[in-house]
């Protein structure tokens, strides 16, 4: 090990951190270590990693257009050298709908994300810091939507909103709250009534400031890790919205609804339902993957190795 | 907590059940006069259809007439089925409380051994291989695993029989008693039927199963290394007991209470993932019943099944939750 | 073919590995059916009710066919040839407006009550009065709740005389009386089970001429009995005893529900099955493919197509009308997408109706259809949606659909629902494009020439909401030469308006016709005499036997 690594090492491995910027950048390497020598965590990264790449080099990478198929000339071909994956029943190429496909994936894990979790977070610290009417109120809203079976309720929202991907995310996002603003919830009870809040407070900082300066930030990291484990979840709903023909809407290469198509196919072209079932097996198993290391990263106590 | 303020909670959440669902169902962009009287139907018997079922009425009227029904027991009729709709509920649900029972049981059967070896194994191949079971299990699309199981087991290998209960052969020789196929075969003695009944729901309850025992096996895995870490073991080893008798009769034994819990929420768990895997098997429970009148906009069909399910869940959840405070030292001491 | 090899292999390998857990999980791999039983996987959650004066879908008409007599049936092999069936004989009168039925002497309904002129009647005057959606077959005739027990009565025991309002081409008039609505119901039975009903100012009729019992029970002479139906699971047809003609073979027929075709397959491959009914193309050609099995069709009433709303400026215009038809690819459609379950027809009508044109001017021609939107003013094309629901083969056609436009400059975007939801935003008139299918009412051109080629008000609050109406084409010229072909008692003469209708139609309406339906079945070998009818309740499987 060269000096200069041991030496950064050493820094970021100080006991005695000189700076908030080096005890967070210690912390982070600690848990970068701790996760790095799960190798299963590794895999998973390197899936997401790849999905990212895929994602992001999709007209580039793919072979054949992901919408455009040849009905006569080129239907239901079984995987070969021409097209890897087979064709499916319009004569589209089924891997550069699988690649088009992952643009499709995140754009659904992004957005539930990006949607959900704020919401949560805002419901949680806001019940959890004041307390009494106003806590019972939300927590009680929060209940009624745990007490659906999610699916269930993403599919009547669906129904309601009209089919397609936009509407898809948004029922996905009012199913997936209610647990992040449990969360939010209890981390905001351990706060609420320490030092350093009532520091701030006795500052004359308002209830609002307070929640989102000083509370937020703090609920943020456990909430990612719940979030991350919860991806592969959202991916899995998202396609099973698909198979029931209530997510993307044709030609669009959504997993979910590929599978759906392929099932009309699956008794002599297999390869049509099985490509896309596999990319959505890969895919949420990164997530999980990745979740799992990132939380024994995170939580030594866990019952990780 | 205290009865009377349990009863307002439970109250509460129903009232919300109830609006959220009622409310879905009248914004949902689908006529459901459409559904009773067909697309052919000239314009005054929609009209006439359409008063009929009060459906000119204000919004809030419709949820106070609704409200009203479901407290007398009456959620309606079905458009779908003709029937009323806790009629329907009564035939359907079983066969879902059948499917996710013995899916159920395959999980913990199998799960609650393979977590206990996993922990006890710790950091080895086989806590490896249990793992990535586990993890696998969270990761894959349950309606695609079925389609590929009915292909390989059904369609190529014939091990299995198909989608649906029961063959339509046993249709009338087989008259149920309960509702629970496999048990009213056996009350019946109909063992040619019992063997038909078994063959199909294997697949199904077995994929079921697979998702369960994901789940299950994880957290008997965590539980067990929680207690094996205890000072009791430690004891009982220093005392000379041999360690599969620590194993099952001690730690296993302390870890019941949560993981009966666990089991518990699996299984609420699986009644909702029947929803899917009703569509594939065409399993003829609740799940597929909600998704068909959800698609035909048949509100009361919809709205009665989600709250029954809803209401298994509440239930389910209260029943975890009580026995968690009753049983475990811990949290009664606490 | 592939499956045939495939499970050649499979089986070899794994004889021994199947025999062994045959015994564990008893599966019979290959079950049969009991001999005197028909079964038959079709799916049938469509039927909403047993009673033929309300009963309108296409599954519930096959039951009605096989379970309820009526005067006079079509021949399914020759459709024009009108028959008897409960009628001996039948006059028109000179002025062409009174029908007289000689009832067939000694007929029996299945409860043994015996037929007479007086349940003609009855269930004629019951639809009237009940008024519900397939009504408007015998309403359009010119009977009310107030005339019909007038202008459909029983003069004895066994004459029925049925008084139109004006003369009509006789063929439409016994067209319409082979249909459900006019199925003969048991009077004294159905009777015995009224519920009574406070008369309102809307229904003068003190009882419901015991609607809600027929729901789900039967009242008929056909010779088949419905002996069950559980919604969305099964119906089960049982031989009735007391049919006048010649007995069923078979003692049951059991149909259950199944939607995908891959299982309808599967069961049938199994035996667990005798005919399949939903099958899709690539099923099709194994079913074929197979030596047990056997594949038959027939050409059927529905025919499906694509129309544009004449509410959208754009679609409107006549050239891109025409432009949208020839950018279809027929050709790729027909012998792939739709291959052995339908047939380019390009016509409002279905081949085998009386007065069918045989004409398919249009083929996938993205040049020319260029020079349409280029003479609409709109050469570098526009923006489009379609209501698609999502079932095969109509969203596969879409997607062929979409990609042709896409080669003539025009961007559509499919909104995929399930079929209500679609339905209710075409009945709305709220699309831009929609793509569905439209089948007979009963066996006679003026049902379809009555909805595409007839749109009586334009209005949005119009009584009438023919197709034509869904699409808002205003055409009180067509509307007009529709009506006078059901009041053309000639039948040469009726054909040729017929005929000059269908050629107006494809010049200029906003209806581009792809193909029409034809309905095929997989059937194992056993099974004989099994022959789809081109409508729905002319499919008879009384007549089918076993061997």
């Amino acid at each position: 090990m060269s000096l200069a690594t041991m030496t950064r090492r050493d820094w970021l491995l100080s006991e005695r951190p000189q700076s908030r910027m080096q005890a967070r950048l210690g912390r982070t390497y600690v848990t970068w270590r701790r996760f790095s020598v799960n190798r299963l965590a590794l895999a998973g990264l390197a899936i997401i990693l790849a999905l990212l790449v895929v994602a992001a080099l999709a007209d580039v990478i793919s072979p054949y257009s992901p919408v455009i198929g040849d009905l006569r000339g080129s239907r239901l071909l079984p995987p070969g050298p021409e097209h890897w994956l087979g064709t499916d029943g319009q004569g589209r190429d089924i891997l550069s709908r699988l690649i088009h496909g992952s643009r499709l994936t995140l754009f659904v894990v992004v957005l539930v994300a990006i949607i959900a979790a704020p919401v949560g977070l805002l419901v949680g610290t806001v019940a959890g810091y004041a307390g009494g009417w106003t806590d019972a109120i939300l927590m009680r809203m929060t209940d009624i939507f745990l007490a659906f079976p999610k699916l269930i309720l993403a599919l009547a929202f669906v129904a309601a909103l009209g089919p397609g991907i936009e509407n898809a995310v948004l029922a996905i996002a009012i199913t997936s709250w209610p647990p992040y603003a449990r969360i939010a919830r209890a981390e905001t009870m351990t706060v609420r009534n320490s030092d350093y809040i009532a520091a701030v407070r006795l500052m004359g900082a308002s209830p609002l400031r307070i929640v989102i300066l000083h509370i937020m930030p703090l609920c943020i990291s456990s909430l990612i890790v719940r979030v991350t484990l919860d991806m592969a979840g959202i991916i899995l709903t998202a396609a099973g919205l698909g198979f029931l023909g209530l997510g993307a809407q044709p030609p669009l290469p959504e997993w979910g609804a590929m599978i759906a198509d392929g099932r009309r196919f699956i008794l002599d072209q297999w390869w049509v339902a099985a490509a896309p079932g596999f990319a959505i097996l890969i895919v949420s198993l990164g997530f999980n993957l990745l979740g799992d290391g990132l939380r024994d990263a995170l939580d030594p106590r866990g019952g990780g190795q | 907590m205290s009865i009377g303020r349990f009863l307002i909670i439970v109250a509460t959440t129903y009232l919300g059940l109830l609006a959220v669902t009622f409310f879905i169902g009248r914004v949902i962009p689908i006529d459901p006069v459409l559904a009773i009287v067909g697309d052919r139907a000239p314009a005054y018997v929609v009209e006439r259809t359409r008063e009929e079922l009060g459906l000119n009425l204000p919004y809030w009227q419709q949820f106070l007439l609704y409200v009203k029904g479901v407290f007398q027991g009456d959620f309606g009729r079905s458009v779908l089925t003709t029937n009323p709709v806790m009629e329907d509920i009564r035939r359907v649900f079983p066969a879902t409380v059948e499917l996710a029972t013995l899916g159920t049981l395959i999980g913990a059967l199998i799960g609650v051994p393979l977590g206990v070896l996993a922990a006890v194994k710790r950091g080895s191949v086989i806590d490896q291989i249990v793992r990535v079971i586990g993890l696998i299990g969270y990761s894959v699309p349950i309606f695609w695993l079925g389609l590929l199981a009915l292909l390989v087991f059904y369609a190529r290998l014939r091990w299995t029989a198909g989608p649906g209960r029961i063959d339509v052969v046993f249709e009338y020789t087989f008259t149920p008693i309960t509702g629970f196929y496999l048990l009213d075969s056996v009350l019946r003695r109909d063992w040619a039927a019992f063997r038909d009944i078994f063959a199909h729901i294997v697949l199904p309850a077995s994929l079921l199963g697979y998702f369960s025992l994901a789940y299950i096996s994880r957290m008997t895995r965590s539980f067990m290394l929680n207690e094996l870490s205890q000072e009791y073991i430690v004891a009982a080893r220093a005392k000379g007991l041999s360690e599969t008798r620590i194993i099952w009769a001690h730690a296993l034994r302390n870890a019941a209470v949560p993981l009966v819990t666990v089991i518990a929420l699996s299984y609420a768990g699986l009644l909702e993932g029947s929803v899917l895997t009703e569509t594939v098997f065409a399993w003829p429970g609740l799940g597929l019943y909600i998704t068909d009148s959800l698609q035909n906009a048949d509100m009361n069909a919809v709205l009665g099944g989600t709250i029954v399910i809803g209401s298994v869940f509440i239930g389910i959840n209260l029943f975890a939750d009580l026995l968690y405070r009753t049983l475990d030292p811990r949290t009664r001491n606490a | 073919m592939m499956m045939g090899k495939i499970n050649g292999r499979v089986r070899v390998l794994l004889a021994g590995a199947a025999l062994s857990a045959l015994v564990l999980t008893g599966a019979p791999a290959y079950a049969e059916t009991p001999a005197d039983t028909l079964v038959l996987a079709w799916a049938i959650d469509d039927i909403i009710t047993l009673d033929p004066a309300e009963s309108f879908e296409i599954s519930a008409g096959e039951m009605m066919g096989n379970s309820y007599d009526r005067l006079v049936r079509f021949d399914p092999a020759d459709p024009s040839n009108i028959y008897g069936d409960i009628a001996e004989s039948w006059t028109v009168s000179d002025d062409g407006k009174t029908f007289t039925f000689k009832i067939k002497p000694g007929l029996k309904f299945a409860s043994g009550n015996p037929v007479t002129a007086e349940d003609v009647a009855f269930s004629i005057q019951r639809v009237v009065k009940l008024d519900k959606s397939p009504a408007f077959i015998l309403t359009q005739f010119g009977l009310t709740k107030d005339n019909v027990d007038e202008n459909a009565k029983a003069t004895d025991a066994s004459t029925f005389v049925f008084v139109t309002d004006q003369a009509y081409a006789p063929t439409f008039v016994l067209n319409c009386l082979t249909s459900n609505p006019a199925a003969v119901v048991d009077k004294k039975l159905v009777l015995e089970h009224v519920e009574a009903v406070t008369p309102s100012e809307e229904n003068k009729f003190d009882n419901d001429f015991g609607y809600a019992w027929l729901k789900t029970n039967y009242a008929g002479s056909g010779p088949m009995k419905i002996r069950d139906w559980r919604a969305n699971e099964i119906l089960v047809l049982e031989r009735n005893d007391n049919y006048y003609g010649d007995k069923a073979p078979l003692a049951r027929v059991i149909y259950r529900h199944v939607k995908e075709s891959a299982t309808q397959r599967l069961m049938l491959e199994s035996g667990d099955i005798d005919i399949a009914r939903n099958l899709s193309p690539n099923d099709l050609d194994a079913v074929s493919a197979n030596e047990n099995l056997a594949v038959t069709s027939t050409p059927k009433g529905t025919v499906y197509y694509i129309s544009l709303n004449q509410k959208n400026e754009t679609l409107a215009k006549p050239e891109v009308r025409q432009a949208f038809k020839y950018l279809v690819d027929y050709d790729g459609i027909g012998e792939t997408l739709i291959k052995g379950i339908g047939e380019i027809n390009q016509t409002f009508l279905p081949k085998g109706m009386l007065g069918w044109a045989d004409d398919k001017p249009f083929k996938l021609d993205v040049a020319k259809a260029k020079e349409l939107l280029a003479a609409a003013g709109v050469p570098e094309g526009f923006s489009v949606t379609m209501d698609v629901r999502n079932t095969q083969p109509v969203t596969g056609i879409a997607e062929s659909f979409q990609q042709s436009l896409a080669e003539a400059g025009i961007k559509m975007e499919i909104i995929p629902g399930d079929g209500k939801q679609t339905l209710t935003k075409y009945r709305a008139r709220n699309h831009d494009m929609y793509i569905g299918q439209w089948g007979v009412d009963y066996w006679d051109p003026h049902s379809n020439a009555d909805t595409f080629t007839s749109n009586p008000d334009n209005a949005d609050d119009a009584s009438s909401k023919t197709l034509a109406w869904r699409n808002a084409w205003d055409i009180p010229e067509l509307t007009a030469e529709t009506k006078s072909a059901v009041v053309e008692p000639d039948s040469a003469k009726r054909v040729e308006i017929y005929k000059s209708l269908q050629k107006k139609f494809v010049e200029t309406s906003p209806f581009v016709m792809i193909y029409q339906q034809t309905e095929v079945a997989g059937v194992r070998k056993a099974v004989q005499n099994f022959k789809l009818g081109p409508s729905s309740d002319t499919t008879y499987v009384y007549k089918v036997s076993k061997n």
